[in-house]
């Protein structure tokens, strides 16, 4: 057979050797399947260790309990108690160093998520004490007249 | 045929008939890990019960600011729908930017159709569901996945390979329960991670911390004595979307119809 009939086969298998070589240097070398095969393991290994690395922010309230003791033993008495420090007070993350002052939340918007009245039956919103915002002293914050470290301590 | 030759002959198919079938057997990995036991300890799975919910929406707040996802943008792994079915059998549902903000308001977001107002009297039943992704035991956006970007990690959590994602997005749209999303950020996709970074230390998830009423659980079904397990084992649970045979591993209590 004459030279031009294998030419095109030569140019494939150049492209095919190609494709191996980049293929080995571009596909990291823990790329690999887990346990279940390839429909659900083939994957970067590495990428498990980036989650599992992934900065925390929300401390949870034991974070904030010996600097601001007063106010977390406060909330200890109150109804609130349920509530933790960092849903108001936003996340910790590396608090005081980085943020050195967190954002406290302090609209209305903050209170009406559970106070706003909803009497559904069957979920446990019915329950909560709840105000009509329209008619509850508009435009006024909750704050300015009631301490949500505890709710029952009277007006201000 | 001289005597060399059927000598050899002989031995080849005696040879070939002696050799085990097993010999050309492919290694099945599913039977592997069974000749070798089942090393992991750690199946992660989410509980909610809805009638504890309230809708105040922390979760979804908490998810996106531990998770870093954008807080305008709307989009968010976990979020809160509301369900209010009236008594001429309509069922209204609504999750306004997910229920960041909660649900402060009786009117009902239509989206671009504005709000509808019901009743209080018309009401015969509300209550509120918080999703998340399921993390399926046969999880339908990582089969899809045609570069191995997302994968499932042996204590069945589903991750996505951010450095290895090219954004095509056919596992947004192979997820039936539409938790995936693009991420403005990074432009790959994104889902819940049950925050991987926070149940591999020992902490709940960010969700789970936040919201105030006990309504979201985490636990480890190969433990028989974690509280989350105990309530699977014993007590009325339901999944989302049985049918799909996802084998979804959020288990929900006071699971109603409507929800889809």
């Amino acid at each position: 057979m004459k030279s031009h009939v294998y030419r095109p086969l030569w140019v494939v298998i150049g492209l095919v050797c190609i494709i191996l070589v980049v293929r080995y240097f571009y596909v990291p070398k823990d790329f690999g399947i887990g346990r279940r095969g390839y429909m659900y393991g083939w994957h970067r290994k590495a990428d498990v260790e980036f989650w599992k690395n992934y900065k925390v922010k929300y401390k949870g309230s034991a974070y904030c309990k010996d600097c601001h003791s007063e106010n977390y033993n406060k909330l200890m008495q109150s109804p609130h108690v349920i509530i933790p420090c960092e849903d108001c007070h936003s996340p910790a993350i590396d608090h005081p160093m980085d943020p050195q002052k967190l954002q406290i939340q302090k609209g209305r918007g903050l209170c009406l998520r559970c106070h706003y009245p909803l009497p559904y039956p069957t979920s446990g919103r019915a329950n909560i004490p709840s105000i009509d915002p329209d008619t509850h002293n508009p435009g006024t914050e909750c704050v300015m007249c009631h301490n949500p470290h505890n709710p029952l301590e009277g007006l201000k | 045929m001289n005597r060399r030759d059927f000598l050899k002959n002989t031995a080849r198919v005696v040879g070939g008939i002696t050799l085990p079938l097993t010999a050309f057997k492919i290694i099945n990995p599913r039977e592997l890990l069974a000749s070798t036991g089942d090393k992991t300890k750690v199946r992660w799975v989410f509980l909610v019960d809805t009638y504890k919910c309230v809708g105040c929406g922390m979760c979804v707040r908490a998810c996106k600011l531990e998770n870093d996802i954008p807080y305008d943008a709307k989009v968010t792994r976990t979020w809160v729908e509301r369900y209010v079915i009236t008594k001429d059998g309509k069922t209204h549902a609504d999750s306004p930017m997910g229920a960041r903000d909660g649900f402060t308001t009786s009117k009902i977001d239509l989206g671009i159709d504005g709000y509808e107002d019901i009743k209080n009297a018309d009401i015969d039943k509300g209550f509120f569901v918080p999703k998340l992704c399921n993390q399926c035991e046969n999880p339908p956006c990582v089969q899809v996945c045609p570069v191995g970007a997302t994968f499932q990690v042996p204590d069945g959590v589903v991750l996505v390979d951010r450095t290895w994602c090219i954004g095509c997005g056919y596992c947004i749209m192979a997820c039936p329960y539409g938790v995936r999303f693009f991420h403005p950020v990074y432009n790959t996709a994104e889902k819940c991670t049950f925050c991987y970074h926070r149940i591999t230390k020992g902490m709940k998830t960010a969700c789970v911390d936040a919201c105030p009423f006990g309504a979201r659980q985490i636990g480890n079904i190969k433990d028989p004595n974690d509280p989350v397990t105990k309530i699977i084992m014993t007590e009325r649970v339901g999944i989302l979307k049985e049918e799909y045979g996802t084998k979804p591993q959020v288990y929900y209590l006071g699971l109603d119809r409507e929800v889809k």
